[in-house]
Order: C-alpha cells, then sequence, then structure tokens
C-alpha cells in the first residue's frame, strides 16, 4: 500500500538555510531514508545526505527525524504518526556542511585525545589471553558503530558550544571507560591514571547522567548506566573517597 | 514535487546552543512533537508530592509516629528524649534533652541525601526542575552550564558515603517490620495489615538501596578482573540486575515509605485499627 506524506527537509549550508517541503509517495516497509533517497531521486537531486549500509551498522546516516536523534536507516516509516508531517534536519551540535550532511570532526580531534590501549610489557600481539567476564563489559561498549547520536543529544555540547574543548562526550567517556576495565591495559604501570584523565582532561564532571545519550543510541549500549556511572564511582574511588585515600597512604591499596 | 519553501523564521538572537554559528540556521529550539514534558511533570508533580507529605509529616508527627507495635519509618531510629516510648524499638536517647525539634529531622537527613545524591534521582530533578536538560534534544533556558564540576554539585560524588549509612538505616527498619510480629501488648507470634505494610516498605528500601550504582561499584564494579574475584563477580551479577531497575525500586521505595508512615499515622490518630490475622 502507498500513500503520500508531507516531508520537510532543512537544505542549506553554514550560511544559511530553510526547511523544504516535499510532497513524496511512501510505501509500507519502508524507513525514512528510503524516502530521503525518493527526494532525491525525484525532486531534489543536489539534496545532500550520508548514508552507506542502510542496516543500522555504519552510523552514517544520523540526523534529527521530528526533533529526535536517530538513524534514519532504522525508523520505519510506520513509527512516525500517521498524516503527520515528518521534519527531517541535520544533527544541530555540529557544524552543518549543507543539507543533512554535517561536518563531525569534533568527534574524531575527540577521538585522538584519548590514549590508545597500552599493552602489558613482554606480551606480544597474539599472545593476548583474557577470561570472558572480563571483557564482557568492554564488548558492550565495542557495539558503538559511532553514529555520534549521544554526541550530538548531548546537552553539555549541544546547548554549550563553549564546553566543547572541555569536554569529551559520552561516547569518547565511554572509551575511556572500556580501556580502563580492560584486563589487559596496562596505562597505570606508564603513569597513565585514566580515572584521573577522565576527570581533569576529558571533562568527566560535566557528565550530569540525564541518560539523553542511552535513549538516543541504535545499538542499545547503556552509556550511562555501565560506562559514565561506572567510571564516575572509579574517579570518586581515587579522589573523594577518604577510606581508599587512607588506604593507599598506609599500603593497603594503590591510589 | 517541491510544494514550498519556507523563509526562516526570525533567528534566534541568542547565538548560543543550537543556535550557534556554523550550524544548522532552524529558529526553533526544538523541533519534537511528541509530549516530551510529560514525563518531567509527572516526575515533579510525583517528588512534590512526596516532599510536602514527609515534610508536615516530619515536623509535625512526633505524636502520630507511634501505634503498638508499629513505628513510623520516619521516626526510627528516634534519637532524642522526646520520642515515644518504643518498646523494643530503636527509641535511643542519643542527643539527649537538649533537641526540642522533631527527633524525625536528625534521622531523615540520610535518607534524603542517599535519595537527593542518587543518580536516578539526579536525573529526575535536574530534568524536571531544573530543566537541564528539559528532555533531550530540547534547548535548555541556561547560558552556561559547568555540570557536576564544582561546588555544590561536586558534592554528589560523596553518594557512597550516604549509601553507607542507608545499610544500618535498613538494618533498622528491618527489626521494627521484625517488631511488627507482636500484638500491641508486646507478645510474639501475631501480625497484623501493619505487619505487611512494613514488611512491604522494607524490601522495596533494600531492593532500592541494594540496586544503587555505588553499591554496584564496590561490590564487584570497580574490579579489572572479575574471573580472579569469582564471589564478588556473582554479587556484582546479581546487584547489576537490580540495578537495571534501579528506577523502579526508587520510585516504589518512595511510595512505600509513605504508605508505611501514613499507615501509622491513621492507626494512631484512631481513624481505623489494625486487622490482626493472627
Amino acid at each position: 500500500m502507498s500513500y503520500e506524506a508531507t516531508f520537510r527537509v532543512w537544505r542549506g549550508d553554514a550560511e544559511g538555510g530553510e526547511l523544504t517541503d516535499f510532497q513524496v509517495e511512501v510505501n509500507d516497509g519502508e524507513v525514512v531514508l528510503d524516502v530521503v533517497h525518493r527526494i532525491q531521486a525525484t525532486q531534489a537531486p543536489d539534496l545532500a545526505v550520508r548514508w552507506n549500509c542502510k542496516a543500522g551498522k555504519c552510523g552514517s546516516c544520523s540526523a534529527e527525524i521530528n526533533g529526535r536523534p536517530r538513524l534514519m536507516c532504522m525508523t520505519r516509516m510506520s513509527t512516525l504518526p500517521p498524516g503527520e508531517t515528518v521534519t527531517i534536519t541535520p544533527m544541530r551540535t555540529f557544524p552543518v556542511l549543507r543539507d543533512l550532511v554535517t561536518d563531525v570532526g569534533f568527534n574524531y580531534q575527540k577521538a585522538r585525545e584519548i590514549p590508545s590501549f597500552i599493552p602489558p610489557q613482554g606480551v606480544k600481539p597474539g599472545e593476548y589471553r583474557m577470561q570472558q567476564e572480563d571483557v564482557n563489559r568492554s564488548q558492550e561498549f565495542r557495539k558503538c558503530i559511532e553514529c555520534f547520536l549521544c554526541q550530538n543529544t548531548c546537552h553539555v555540547i549541544r546547548d554549550h558550544e563553549e564546553n566543547k574543548p572541555a569536554f569529551a562526550g559520552p561516547r569518547f567517556l565511554m572509551r575511556v571507560g572500556e580501556l580502563d576495565m580492560h584486563p589487559l591495559d596496562a596505562a597505570s604501570d606508564s603513569g597513565l591514571d585514566r580515572k584521573a584523565t577522565a576527570q581533569e582532561e576529558h571533562g568527566l564532571g560535566y557528565c550530569n547522567i540525564t541518560k539523553c545519550c542511552t535513549e538516543v543510541c541504535p545499538e542499545g549500549i547503556k552509556i550511562t548506566d555501565n560506562a559514565l556511572i561506572p567510571l564516575k564511582e572509579r574517579a570518586v574511588d581515587r579522589k573523594y573517597d577518604p577510606l581508599v585515600w587512607l588506604g593507599s597512604k598506609i599500603g593497603l591499596r594503590r591510589g | 514535487m517541491t510544494t514550498e519553501t519556507r523563509p526562516p523564521e526570525a533567528a534566534d538572537s541568542t547565538g548560543r546552543g543550537v543556535h550557534s554559528p556554523g550550524r544548522a540556521a532552524i529558529a526553533q529550539r526544538h523541533l519534537r512533537l511528541d509530549r516530551w514534558w510529560l514525563p518531567q511533570a509527572v516526575t515533579a508533580a510525583g517528588l512534590l508530592l512526596f516532599i510536602g507529605y514527609s515534610t508536615w509529616r516530619a515536623f509535625f508527627g512526633l505524636h502520630t509516629s507511634y501505634a503498638a507495635p508499629y513505628v513510623s519509618p520516619f521516626y526510627s531510629p528516634c534519637l532524642a528524649a522526646n520520642c515515644p516510648k518504643m518498646a523494643g524499638g530503636a527509641d535511643w536517647a542519643l542527643f539527649g534533652g537538649w533537641w526540642s525539634l522533631s527527633p524525625a529531622l536528625i534521622v531523615l537527613i540520610f535518607p534524603l541525601g542517599f535519595r537527593l545524591t542518587c543518580y536516578y534521582y539526579r536525573k529526575a530533578y535536574y530534568r524536571s526542575f531544573w530543566s537541564s536538560p528539559p528532555a533531550c534534544a530540547v534547548a535548555e533556558p541556561h547560558a552556561k552550564y559547568s555540570g557536576e564540576t564544582r561546588f555544590p554539585l561536586i558534592l554528589q560524588n560523596i553518594h557512597r558515603y550516604f549509601f553507607y549509612v542507608a545499610i544500618p538505616v535498613a538494618g533498622i527498619l528491618t527489626w521494627d517490620a521484625i517488631l511488627g510480629f507482636r500484638d500491641p501488648q508486646g507478645h510474639w507470634g501475631h501480625m497484623g495489615l501493619g505487619t505487611l505494610v512494613l514488611l512491604v516498605n522494607v524490601s522495596l528500601i533494600w531492593a532500592y538501596t541494594a540496586s544503587c550504582h555505588s553499591c554496584r561499584h564496590i561490590v564487584g564494579g570497580r574490579l579489572r578482573h572479575f574471573s580472579k574475584h569469582p564471589v564478588r563477580y556473582r554479587l556484582w551479577t546479581w546487584v547489576s540486575k537490580l540495578n537495571a531497575r534501579h528506577m523502579q525500586l526508587a520510585w516504589a521505595s518512595l511510595f512505600s515509605v509513605g504508605l508505611a508512615d501514613l499507615y501509622v499515622y491513621l492507626l494512631a490518630t484512631g481513624a481505623f485499627s489494625d486487622p490482626r490475622f493472627f
């Protein structure tokens, strides 16, 4: 079955733009990205949209559909209110390049700022041995497809551009958490305290755990409960817990 | 086909947040069509209801805080000399006779602190009362934001100390529920509806306390090698299951503690008598 829908798509670039209306055919079983492609094929061949796998695995087609950060390829038309105009805009946290395409370079910059995995001395690649229960937590975080919807929805940077230099965002704080929980990461042996850098260099304290990152994650990663809050608790261990402090002073615990 | 091109509405003059230079020029602060405000409104209403009720009871409920054999959870342990005499209960006059205000105020500061710094309640009141943010992808009204990086919100990091205190408090409430297996004259082996109310309440309080994120961290979350600590790993998996229901347990225990107090209040004022099972 087909029907005619009204789509309102933001068109423009960094200089300005506007919401443009399209009347377009929608067929049963289609997702928003299918309809955007139809607009591109039949009415606006110069409409810029970033996409790749159409299967929710590449993280390319992130946008805001009726004001909610989502993947266009994973948003079925049947889940949207019937008869209502569908509004699509680019992600509103990052600089726009053109139409639905934004410059997500901020995220790559933040990724570079996180020191990568440091293998233990004397263990070569191929010799890593880990128990499954030790890597379960990290594996959840490895499901991330880097769509940056969590970064886009996080109000710390969405509503406060000035916080971008100080705050890595949920995706990269999750990365710090992943490495700090990694059973073989030897960062501390080389003098790198990931708990300290999470707070002092990557802005963990800016997170007020309002869970929008978790709400929008298309992979269903429990970013707040399983990465950010555990990381905050690890920072508390190190900095605010007098029992841990005392233990480290008398040699019972590593500081 | 293209039917209409809308001119941009009057641009927001603030030039910050979603209206920062370089971002897509969209005048609206958000484009959400759903009732994004509803969860926040319900949360605010629920919290205000409890705050109003508990404030009234904490300040003015001393003389209706005990109806043998039941004690209100707001007044246990009771640490001042002006507490009602509770046979076998936690009426320890540690503060002596100089404390003339309601003894509930001495104790309630701890559960209050535990809930105020709780990760779930933080989300709830940041969203509902402080609009930070009002909802996901809805622009917040504040010009600046420093989160929990500085005073006073950096104090949220003391949550685990309130967790440590919450354990003995829950233990005392458990003892209060056990005391409910007596009749009003103090003979053991009896049970009434009030016993059930206190048991349900203390079960929910334990579940909420055990599901706490700090608890999850302390029992095992802080480890890097679960395989070397099988007992703590097992504890962590149990707490993790509870932790997934932390929000529901937070609300259930909040209402149960209010209802348990209301039950004792109604008994103490003679509104009805406690139905006895045996």
